[in-house]
């Protein structure tokens, strides 16, 4: 009971729907929290019991690696009974809209639903529907708020903060839920957020949410602390969005040449799966010295943790 | 039919120039007998039982120039019998039927059937459009004048819009010869591929996929540049934009053609969205303040000329999905009138500006001895008492679908009666 009294008190929401429903409170209560599970996570015994006799349903309606199995082994380091529904064999390809499914699964009394899902906003209709917390695990191109977590929480790891740092988010704005629930969260947190994009995948009126605005990447990426670029889906391709692959990475892909647009010391983020040779040059995504995305993922299990077991009705 | 004497009546009648405190005698055969501030105690036997309106306002029953019915193929939606008690209770006496149907109101066979239903089953009446081209494909165009001989009244894809130029020049030749009227919904289909909403501030937060006012502006400026060339019978369904409203205001002085506005887009903008509402998933889009004041100002200088509901039924299970997967349009024929009122209320736009959009300017455009109240005619009015305030609850709604964009809104101004042809068929 200690710790539902203490819960009241920290986080404001009774879902992780968003970065735009959280307070810097809220956000900083769940970057202290996940930081404890760093160290945990190095560690030879991972396993401990905060969610003990807790049930995690992982609703999945889009394919997902890193997602998917990094709430699932959240889950399982805090010893809930985490069970990943695989959509492809569910009722919901029958024809179940997602508000019965959610009736269904509801019945079944779980204490954490995390869920993604191709459509905007279908995880706040579930959150209206069910009893438990919902995690959003990225809603179409709406947000996708533990992502923006971790990618805050690798910041801070690196850079020991996020105020007054100059961070450029790159690639396919317009289709990116990791790129508006980073500009929420980095503007929230103090970072001056530049969005470097073809205007073809630059949302409208982006810089109404306090971003500057480049299509060029020398202009987007002078002086920046962070470049974090996005996935570009193949697909852009065939709709007319761009022209090819090969034209794409030479203006906006990010290669060592492009960097040194940025500081000396900028570091490169990717919210994966990465396009090798189409956004980023093969070398500057493994260069250690530079690539931070091996511990994006790393981290991103402490802050699943951390959410899981704050938001843990 | 008794003879029937209403006194002390606010009496608007657009098409008459009438704004004036009077009575209406309406005769036994259900036709207007006088009407006007001549109709008073002093010429009215003593022994004739007279209604005293109290000040309540008459009003020419409402044109509703865009509304779809269920029937045939969607009758779990609205049919014939629920739109026309729907209608009546907001003071809706007659409606242009979209041809959007199951199957879609595109050869003379079909309009029989529809007729014969609408004759059976409404009470109010019914102008049934057909469509421009066959099965809504957008490639041959349908026989306008076998089917205006048959009671088509105007020809439209409803809820499509031509998109090959060279088709819809072909269609206003027709058109023109045939002296058949086209009511276009003006929407490229390509820009607004996908879209769910106007694409915007709120497009982005939500992320949504928008439907940009380009899309609306480069059909309208198509279709009135071939106007220019080709002059037949045009008029544009409904518009969203301010710039849709500026290159109007500009092209009507040039050439000859009419257009309309929902009344959501009049009321509401594209922050009631709010938390995914699927009731306001509408087409065109709800648009920004901006965008809508605009369309006010636009019907005050008579850019705008009709008001429509947009009346487009869609059970629950429609609406109860993600944005993405709910079925767009909002039940409206039964708040039409009062959700117009709000403008006179809150005085953005004069009350016989109002009625003139509901009632005769449609009937102008479509050509039918409607929306007025002229000594003769069919006595097709409602009684409104104007200042009533209610609130619109989904439950209470007579249509069968109860999908209203505008639930738990607060209104001022309720219809009390509505008559066709002189004959009560709805009381509050």
């Amino acid at each position: 009971m200690a710790t539902k009294s203490n819960k009241a008190v920290k986080i404001s929401q009774k879902h992780l729907l968003g970065i735009q429903d959280l307070s810097i409170a809220d956000v900083n209560f769940i970057l202290n929290e996940a930081k404890q599970f760093i160290k945990l996570n190095k560690s030879k015994n991972k396993k401990l019991d905060t969610l003990r006799g807790k049930t995690q349903i992982n609703l999945f309606f889009e394919p997902s690696t890193r997602t998917q199995s990094s709430f699932e082994l959240a889950g399982k380091r805090l010893g809930a009974d985490v069970m990943s529904m695989n959509i492809v064999n569910s009722a919901i390809k029958k024809g179940e809209t997602l508000i019965d499914t959610a009736m269904t699964l509801n019945a079944m009394h779980p204490d954490l639903i995390v869920i993604r899902h191709q459509d905007s906003g279908a995880c706040n209709l579930l959150s209206q529907k069910v009893n438990c917390s919902v995690i959003n695990a990225g809603d179409g191109r709406r947000e996708h708020p533990t992502q923006a977590l971790l990618d805050a929480l690798t910041i801070i790891e690196k850079k020991e903060k996020i105020q007054g740092l100059r961070i450029a988010i790159c690639g396919d704005i317009l289709h990116s839920r990791v790129a508006r629930s980073n500009i929420y969260l980095l503007n929230m947190l103090g970072a001056e957020v530049n969005i470097v994009s073809p205007t073809n995948l630059m949302p409208e009126h982006i810089e109404k949410f306090g971003v500057n605005k480049f299509s060029d990447m020398k202009k987007g990426l002078k002086d920046c602390d962070i470049v974090m670029m996005l996935r570009l889906q193949n697909e852009r391709m065939t709709s007319s969005f761009l022209s090819s692959n090969r034209e794409y990475y030479e203006y906006y892909g990010l290669t060592p040449e492009k960097l040194t647009y940025a500081k000396d010391d900028a570091l490169i983020m990717h919210p994966g799966p990465m396009n090798r040779g189409i956004e980023i040059d093969t070398n500057l995504a493994d260069d250690i010295n530079r690539s931070v995305i091996r511990e994006q993922v790393e981290l991103g299990v402490a802050v699943r943790m951390a959410c899981l077991k704050i938001f843990c009705t | 039919m008794k003879k029937q004497y209403f006194l002390n009546a606010n009496i608007i009648d657009a098409h008459n120039s009438l704004n004036e405190v009077g009575g209406l005698i309406i005769d036994d055969n259900g036709l207007v007998e006088a009407i006007g501030k001549k109709v008073n105690k002093n010429n009215i036997p003593s022994r004739k039982k007279v209604i005293d309106l109290k000040g309540k306002y008459i009003f020419p029953g409402i044109v509703d120039m865009r509304v779809f019915v269920g029937e045939p193929g969607y009758e779990y939606k609205e049919n014939f019998r629920t739109l026309s008690n729907a209608a009546l209770s907001g003071g809706v006496t007659s409606v242009v039927t979209m041809p959007n149907t199951d199957p879609i109101i595109d050869n003379v066979s079909i309009v029989d059937f529809l007729k014969r239903r609408g004759r059976d089953k409404s009470k109010i009446n019914i102008f049934p459009t057909a469509s421009l081209t066959k099965n809504l494909e957008g490639n041959n165009m349908t026989e306008f004048g076998l089917l205006q001989k048959k009671g088509i009244i105007a020809f439209t894809d409803g809820i499509k819009t031509i998109q090959n130029t060279r088709l819809m020049s072909r269609i206003m030749k027709s058109a023109y010869d045939l002296n058949s009227l086209i009511l276009q919904h003006a929407e490229d289909l390509e820009l607004s591929k996908n879209g769910m909403i106007n694409d915007g501030i709120i497009a982005t937060k939500l992320g949504l996929q928008g439907i940009p006012d380009l899309a609306e502006l480069v059909i309208i400026e198509r279709d009135l540049t071939l106007l220019e060339s080709i002059k037949c019978r045009y008029h544009i369904l409904q518009i969203s934009s301010a710039k849709s409203v500026d290159i109007i205001k500009d092209k009507k002085q040039k050439v000859k053609f009419t257009c309309g506005v929902s009344i959501n887009n009049l009321s509401l903008n594209e922050n009631d969205i709010g938390d995914f509402r699927t009731f306001l998933k509408l087409s065109p889009p709800l648009r920004t303040e901006e965008d809508r004041t605009s369309l006010v100002d636009g019907l005050n200088n008579k850019t705008i000329d009709v008001i429509v509901s947009d009346h487009k039924p869609e059970d629950e299970e429609q609406k109860r999905l993600t944005f993405a997967q709910a079925a767009t349009g909002s039940s409206g024929i039964e708040t039409l009138l009062p959700l117009s009122l709000e403008l006179y209320h809150n005085g953005s736009v004069k009350l016989e500006t109002i009625i003139q959009a509901l009632t005769s300017n449609p009937a102008k455009i479509l050509k039918i001895n409607k929306g007025n109240l002229t000594i003769g005619n069919d006595a097709d009015f409602c009684i409104v008492d104007i200042n009533k305030p209610w609130i619109v609850k989904k439950e209470e709604l007579i249509s069968k679908s109860k999908n209203t964009s505008i639930e738990n809104k607060k209104l001022q101004g309720k219809v009390t009666n509505t008559f066709v042809k002189g004959v009560e068929l709805f009381k509050l």
